[in-house]
């Protein structure tokens, strides 16, 4: 009997290591992972200093009342022993760039000194950076990221779903032009180093962007790159031009390359992967096929529909195989708008590239995060990918928002 | 005497038996709504989208007393980024100005009884009381 329930319990305790191998992740063979730390808040971006300490921006605070939290694993087992936090606005954007450290609420920018050993000098005085930014609840999440000039990008969403007259609305009509792409629907470039800046110290950069929460600057095309949210419920509004399972691959979500002065088309236009075609907007005319947009991009890469993607980060370490040197990777937060068909995403996607353009076909890096394949449910997902950071030994760290899980990610020569 | 009793009983029994069909059938007729207005946000358990859409399963306010309040969300839409059982969801909720009363009872009693919501069905009399309190 005594031998029979050590059996059991040897049982029960392979069974549950190997449930945890590779922090549940699956990944490409050579590649592990570990859960790096757990529950530490709604973990939006992350970003990590030379020294190799973590940062996380919480979307809202904590129970212990922080909204960035720091984390380092100081013994090299792959584990955060140590945490702390501090911070009491919610919000997604957070960027190291040398002794600097930025965060965004979702109206303004802050900036942290860290001194020679990579710790914050001044958690509760920040200098404020840029302010007054337009928040309006959807879309409202700051993401922000620098050149090597030190100038400071910052994604400013559109607080609508495709500029209709009364949002989310059935029937009614897109605004021409749209009054939203003003002060929102693209990105806006700010000196890294003033105070106080807000739209009148700043730039429209690029435009015609519904909601970027993935940009990066990429050093080989020294050019922004981003990656946009397609709109929602075309078969909702237009339940005769779009079926459910049509509604579900449109549009695609989509990276592109942004000079300044770029336009990406939103509202008038969305990306259809079939056709290859911007179509024109139901909201503007169109009919599914009609195209538009003759001024607007050509998205880079164009992944399904509705995926979501968190972040974009240009890996430039040397501890993964050659071929992801300077590639793009990407977090897909998971779908809601592809119901009643199955949802996807929850993945970290790769783009191969080579002389800063895409190389090859993007493929899915690391999958499992939400616990159960062919979720139904955003809810029930164990996991949402939501930032990535790499670290100064070339590990890749994906945050989770809705447990607050981070995952690191490291390649076993 | 025994007759009575058995008239009675059993005309309370047939009562019951079209109450519950009357019941079913309002929840046949409140699902196909939610299906072709509601699921894509508050998906198909119920439980929306963290941070983004309120789920209905398990949410104090849908299982609770104020029906007028669920009435006028689904005439007029809802948009206040108020906290819902402790948390904020930022999407704006799609109008439905053009329900009928009777269609708003099913939808209401659809959701109060789905998923794990247990609630009372809701009538078309409470939906009209709700347009005139308003
Ligand atoms: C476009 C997405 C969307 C659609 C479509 C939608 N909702 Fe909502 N719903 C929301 C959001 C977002 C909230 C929370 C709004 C807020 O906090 O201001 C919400 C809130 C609610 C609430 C209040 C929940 C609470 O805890 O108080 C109810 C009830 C509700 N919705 C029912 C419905 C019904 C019934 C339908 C279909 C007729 C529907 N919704 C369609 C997005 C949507």
């Amino acid at each position: 009997m005594y031998k029979l329930s050590n059996l059991l319990l040897a049982c029960v305790f392979v069974f549950s290591v190997n449930a945890q191998e590779n922090a549940g992740l699956r990944l490409p063979a050579g590649f592990s992972a570990t859960l790096f730390a757990d529950q530490i808040g709604a973990a939006r971006h992350i970003t990590i200093n030379d020294k190799g300490i973590l940062f996380a921006k919480l979307n809202y605070p904590n129970k212990a009342g922080q909204s960035i939290v720091r984390m380092e694993d100081a013994n090299g087992d792959g584990i955060a022993e140590k945490q702390s936090g501090w911070g009491k606005y919610g919000g997604t954007g957070i960027y190291v760039k040398g002794n600097q450290l930025y965060a965004s609420s979702d109206d303004a920018v802050y900036l942290y000194q860290l001194d020679a050993n990579g710790e914050v000098t001044n958690p509760t005085a920040p200098k404020t950076i840029i302010q007054n930014l337009h928040s309006r609840r959807q879309h409202a999440s700051k993401s922000i990221t620098l050149d090597p000039q030190g100038n400071i990008y910052v994604n400013i969403g559109a607080y609508s779903n495709a500029c209709q007259e009364k949002d989310r609305s059935v029937g009614s009509k897109g605004m021409m032009p749209c009054p939203i792409l003003d002060s929102a629907g693209g990105v806006w470039k700010f000196d890294g180093s003033k105070e106080n800046q807000s739209y009148a110290e700043g730039k429209r950069y690029a435009t015609g962007l519904r909601n970027v929460i993935g940009l990066d600057w990429n050093n080989q095309t020294n050019s922004l790159f981003v990656t946009q949210h397609g709109r929602d419920q075309l078969n909702t509004f237009y339940p005769t031009m779009y079926t459910d399972a049509q509604n579900a691959e449109l549009p695609a979500e989509t990276m592109y390359e942004m000079k300044e002065g770029d336009d990406a088309g939103w509202p008038y236009v969305y990306y259809d992967p079939f056709q290859k075609k911007k179509i024109l907007s139901p909201e503007y005319g169109g009919d599914g096929k009609l195209e538009g947009g003759k001024n607007a991009l050509n998205p880079l890469v164009a992944f399904p529909a509705h995926m979501a993607p968190m972040a974009l980060l240009f890996y430039k370490g040397n501890q993964f195989p050659a071929k992801y040197k300077e590639g793009a990777f990407i977090s897909f937060h998971g779908s809601w708008n592809r119901a009643p068909l199955p949802q996807e995403g929850y993945f970290v996607a790769f783009v191969p590239f080579k002389n800063g353009k895409p190389s090859g076909e993007w493929e899915i890096f690391a999958n499992g995060f939400a616990g159960a394949d062919n979720n139904k449910s955003p809810r029930a997902a164990k996991a949402r990918p939501c930032g990535l950071a790499e670290g100064p030994d070339g590990s890749l760290y994906v945050s989770d928002d809705s447990k607050g899980a981070i995952f690191k990610i490291s390649f076993n020569k | 005497m025994q007759k009575m009793q058995f008239k009675i009983v059993s005309l309370i029994l047939i009562a019951l038996f079209y109450c519950i069909q009357g019941n079913a059938q309002n929840m046949q007729k409140g699902k196909k709504i939610y299906e072709t207005r509601c699921l894509a946000c508050h998906q198909a358990d119920g439980g929306g989208v963290p941070n983004m859409n309120a789920p209905l399963d398990a949410a104090s306010n849908v299982v609770g007393k104020d029906i007028a309040r669920l009435v006028r969300i689904i005439r007029y839409g809802y948009n206040e980024r108020v906290a819902l059982d402790g948390f904020y969801y930022s999407n704006a909720m799609t109008a439905s100005p053009d329900l009928k009363d009777n269609e708003i009872a099913d939808l209401l009693t659809y959701i109060r009884n789905s998923w794990s919501n247990k609630a009372s069905a809701v009538t078309i009399a409470q939906v009209q009381a709700a347009k005139k309190k308003k």
